[in-house]
């Protein structure tokens, strides 16, 4: 381009005196700020009432601004931490990834953006609902489903169909395959909400990382220290864990459990018993007896071998393994499972004493002499009975019995339990779903139709089972009957069972968060050749003499013991597992270990007297 | 004759970003310089290597302050190279709009950088001014300003807000309207025909010599070398443009191809507003599980993009896991801002050192990163 020569062009410049000026002056700045767009990433908001403290935005912040500080006004719960994240805004790049991947939808950013002081320390901020200065401006930069950085949904596990799976006890969760199972395990994001909610505290961010990893015997050493039941575990837990987990709060929780069961699965067995069984310590010189081969038992004398402790356990039945082999049915924990994990104790040189009931074969003095401690995991065995009319009949069976039978019959080791074609299961928890689902595959197996009706006192939704357990069930093939309370078992003249009477239940959510049932006089009958009652089971303490009996400190019928598990007034004894808490697995193994620990604390101390 | 030592920059307003020159100068005339880097020297690359895939788009757009957007760009391209990740459609041609937005955003800010070393302030004012209109919609589209994190790998970050394409329109209308004032001011101005014309030449045989590539090249060599022409990205080769080239490079040359590649970025964007999809997914996920556990399969790559300077570049190295193994930036402005200004920069006069380094197009992080 050539010069502009003309001298009329410096005029068209002037043009511009009369326009408005496009720059801000400078004291509006800070009178009426400029507003930000509606997409702008200012500074953060955090509503308090829906974080849960996780602390992932502390983790994927690429210049470490965030924080997590303790917040002494909140308390831990489940799945919630008593944490919230602090910014410090001399660090922060405003780039939103932590609004990206909220797990609870707290964190947004505002339209707020000037914050002016010479002292560099208060640009550190713990932000809230109303932002950093308790000013309200409006939400700014927020989460969609395109910036999502969270896998909410769950990789589905292989299952066997439901067509043809109440015809047998094989297995109804197949496991993931390794793809899957990487997958599953890359969803996590290591917050460890889990570890503090899990009655074990199971190492189980870490040991999801090592399947992601594919480094599954680092997995197994995570896994045994915490719980030498992970076979067992990886198929029955309760899994608060995943009940806890922040995935969960906006999609469905990683698969903790069927991630475990993946890795005891999938490490090769010599690489599995090596390094469990590298865990174990020279012997020592200290022997201790445990009453009750059940999970509690089994933790704890695992975790005293690893001490270098002597251990027998005495157990009543053929084989160890309490409730978990002689409650849990086959589909649900198939014999091998819980074969492998004993297996796994018993070659760390735990003595088994198998058919000896301790007070029947074997007196409590007898191991208390030849013992330098005991613990007791002897288990709920005994039913309870609804208080109904008629309950004493001798027809009406229990769970504890049934599924033993039962669980006997599908290994091979019994006959095939008697029952009828028309049943009534009286229930609601898990267990009287154990009952009800194996009967249901008998009854297929026999006469080649199911004809169980479930009665419960409350709704689905507040059912104390699992809601898989409930939707299975359906599948399977069970009637519920539910909002039903069950008022007197129907004896007829030849004193033979032919029903139950119930009246009709309404549930309601009370304020506390629990179900409030309440039942009218309306009444109806259900009508079937046998019925069974599943409403949990009380603690056998036979085997405890007279004497002890009156001096141990109960809380109705369970035993009241110290944060390790030592019985007040009787330093020698400790408890876990039912008896003291309970009754879930899971729970069971981490009252063991701590009891473990308890017990090398005693006799250690008691040693330097 | 007595040589005298001067400093120019690292806190200089003639210096682009805080990049230093030592000139030995015999009364105006520069006889030795030499660069000195590092003021700006944050360790990107390695800083790169310790953070997530995700993690790392905080960290990119700084090694270009001005013209952010090509390093999303040229790091999503590479991901998505390694992975072998299908980018939707319609975030193609969101891309191409930020960046050719992005495109004019920068060369209006070199109008400023003219502005300071010839005198003529108003071509800052006015073209900071009119780069703020622009900052004003990628506020709007991507919640920042400056540093816009918005390109990522398998897409964009957020779909565009509701409306946006008539703001952009309106945009565009305005800056046509305005560059022939920029023109009249600017170009024709006598100052800058002084100061710029057959100044600071840069003949082929440097070009080839040192590798400088974008308007520098394209200028010198009579040859239409743009990446988006002989390497097409995003959906380049479904746009038509035209790109300046000539057999001359001086000063002025250079400075008047600004305008020229401003029209044809407005007609990109305004060709991808019309043919963009108008509705679709604008991202895939790059991995499964969360952004904290994506991972990148092993593999290097070499993305190239067209940046207001040049040929610009990332060679990236994955070994399969959550983070980069390695990644080495090419910047645009590395073989003229470094080595140029060591050999050639000599035998020009003291107040042509800003006006050398802005028509060369230097940006100082990019040699430092």
């Amino acid at each position: 381009m050539t010069v502009d020569k003309s001298v009329f062009s410096p005029i068209r410049a002037w043009k511009y005196l009369i326009e408005k000026p496009v720059t801000i002056p400078k004291k509006l700045v800070f009178d009426t700020p400029r507003e930000a767009s509606d997409n702008y990433r200012g500074f953060h908001i955090n509503d308090w009432t829906t974080c849960v403290g996780c602390g992932i935005c502390a983790e994927i912040c690429p210049t470490n601004a965030i924080n997590m500080i303790e917040i002494d006004s909140l308390e831990q719960s489940t799945g919630n931490k008593p944490e919230r994240p602090a910014i410090d805004y001399g660090r922060c790049s405003f780039c939103a990834l932590c609004v990206d991947i909220c797990t609870s939808d707290s964190l947004s950013m505002s339209k707020e953006y000037i914050h002016l002081s010479k002292d560099a320390d208060t640009f550190y901020f713990l932000p809230e609902s109303d932002g950093i200065h308790q000013i309200d401006f409006d939400k700014g930069y927020d989460r969609d489903e395109v910036s999502e950085l969270l896998d909410l949904e769950r990789y589905e596990i292989d299952e066997t169909p439901i067509e043809g799976r109440n015809e047998s006890f094989i297995e109804i969760i197949r496991g993931y395959s390794k793809e899957m199972a990487i997958a599953e395990a890359s969803r996590c994001v290591e917050c460890g909400v889990c570890t503090a909610t899990c009655p074990a505290n199971m190492n189980i961010p870490e040991y999801i990382r090592s399947v992601w990893t594919e480094n599954l015997e680092e997995g197994v050493d995570y896994l045994y220290k915490t719980n030498p039941l992970s076979n067992v575990c990886g198929r029955v837990c309760t899994h608060t864990c995943e009940t806890a987990c922040v995935i969960g709060n906006r999609g469905t929780p990683v698969a903790i459990r069927w991630l475990k069961r993946y890795i005891v699965d999938n490490t090769p067995k010599e690489d599995f018993e090596r390094v469990v069984l590298s865990n174990v310590s020279e012997k020592i010189n200290g022997k201790v007896g445990i009453i009750g081969g059940g999970p509690a038992g089994l933790s704890c004398a695992y975790y005293l071998r690893t001490m270098g402790y002597e251990v027998d356990i005495y157990e009543e039945r053929a084989l160890l393994g309490g409730a978990v082999r002689y409650g849990v049915p086959e589909y649900r924990l198939p014999e091998e499972s819980v074969k492998e994990d004993i297996e796994m104790i018993r070659k760390m040189c735990v003595n088994f004493i198998t058919n000896t009931k301790v007070g029947r074969d074997i007196s409590f003095e007898e191991i208390r002499n030849t013992h330098d401690a005991i613990f007791s995991g002897s288990g709920n065995w005994i039913p309870k009975k609804l208080k109904v009319i008629n309950v004493d009949h001798k027809d009406i069976r229990f769970a504890t019995k049934f599924l033993e039978e039962s669980r006997d019959y599908s290994r091979d080791m019994g006959r095939m339990p008697e029952f009828e074609d028309d049943i009534i299961v009286i229930g609601g928890g898990d267990v009287s779903f154990d009952v009800a689902r194996s009967l249901a595959r008998l009854q297929k197996i026999k006469n080649g139709k199911i004809n169980i009706k479930f009665i419960a006192r409350k709704p689905i939704e507040f059912l104390a089972a699992d809601q898989e357990e409930v939707v299975e069930g359906k599948e399977e093939g069970l009637e519920l009957r539910l909002n039903r309370s069950p008022v007197e078992i129907l004896v007829d003249e030849n004193n033979k069972v032919y029903g139950v009477k119930v009246a009709k239940c309404t549930s309601k959510l009370s304020e506390n968060g629990k179900a409030k049932t309440t039942c009218s006089e309306e009444t109806e009958e259900i009508y079937a050749k046998e019925v069974f009652m599943s409403v949990g089971s009380d603690p056998d303490f036979e085997y405890f003499s007279k004497e002890m009996m009156e001096n141990l400190e109960m809380d109705k019928n369970k035993i009241i013991v110290e944060e390790n598990g030592q019985v007040k007034g009787y330093p020698w004894l400790f408890a876990g597992g039912d008896i003291v808490r309970g009754p879930d697995i899971i729970t069971a193994v981490a009252d063991g270990h701590k009891a473990a620990i308890g017990i090398d604390e005693y006799l250690y101390n008691r040693e330097k007297i | 004759m007595k040589e005298v030592k001067l400093f120019l920059g690292p806190q200089h307003p003639g210096m682009h970003g805080n990049y230093s020159v030592h000139m030995y100068v015999d009364g105006d005339i520069i006889k030795k310089a030499y660069p000195l880097p590092g003021m700006l020297h944050r360790g990107f690359e390695k800083l790169m290597e310790r953070r997530l895939w995700m993690g790392n788009i905080a960290l990119i757009p700084r090694i270009c302050v001005v013209e952010p957007d090509i390093n999303e760009m040229v790091y999503a391209m590479g991901i998505e190279k390694l992975g072998n990740i299908e980018v939707p459609e319609r975030a193609h041609w969101i891309r191409m709009i930020i960046l050719e937005l992005a495109r004019i955003a920068i060369h209006l800010m070199s109008f400023g950088g003219i502005g300071g070393p010839t005198g003529l302030y108003t071509a800052s004012y006015w073209s900071i001014a009119d780069r703020d209109l622009i900052l004003d919609i990628f506020e709007k589209i991507t919640g920042a300003r400056v540093y816009h994190m918005y390109i990522v790998a398998g897409g964009v970050r957020k779909d565009l807000p509701e409306g946006i394409e008539e703001e952009i329109i309106g945009l565009l209308d305005y800056l046509e309207k305005r560059l022939p004032e920029y023109e009249e001011l600017i170009l024709k101005n006598p100052i800058i025909h002084a100061r710029l014309k057959d100044n600071i030449l840069l003949p082929e045989e440097v070009v080839w010599e040192l590798g400088v590539t974008g308007i520098g090249m394209r200028s010198a060599v009579d040859k239409e070398y743009d990446i988006r022409k002989v390497k097409p990205y995003a959906r380049y080769d479904q746009v038509e443009f035209d790109v300046p080239f000539g057999p001359y490079s001086d000063a002025y040359t250079r400075v008047s191809y600004k305008p020229i590649e401003i029209r044809q970025s407005i007609r990109i964007i305004r060709q991808s507003l019309e043919k963009m999809p108008k509705e679709g997914p604008v991202r895939v996920k790059i991995s499964t599980g969360s952004a904290l556990r994506w991972t990148v399969p092993a593999g290097m790559v070499y993305p190239v993009i067209e940046s207001a300077r040049g040929e610009y570049g990332y060679l990236m190295v994955s070994d399969g896991s959550e983070m980069p193994y390695r990644i080495a930036v090419r910047g645009a402005s590395y073989p003229q801002g470094l080595l140029g200004v060591e050999k050639y920069l000599p035998g020009h006069r003291i107040d042509d050192a800003s006006l050398w380094m802005d028509t060369m197009g230097v940006c100082a992080p990019e040699i430092d990163r």
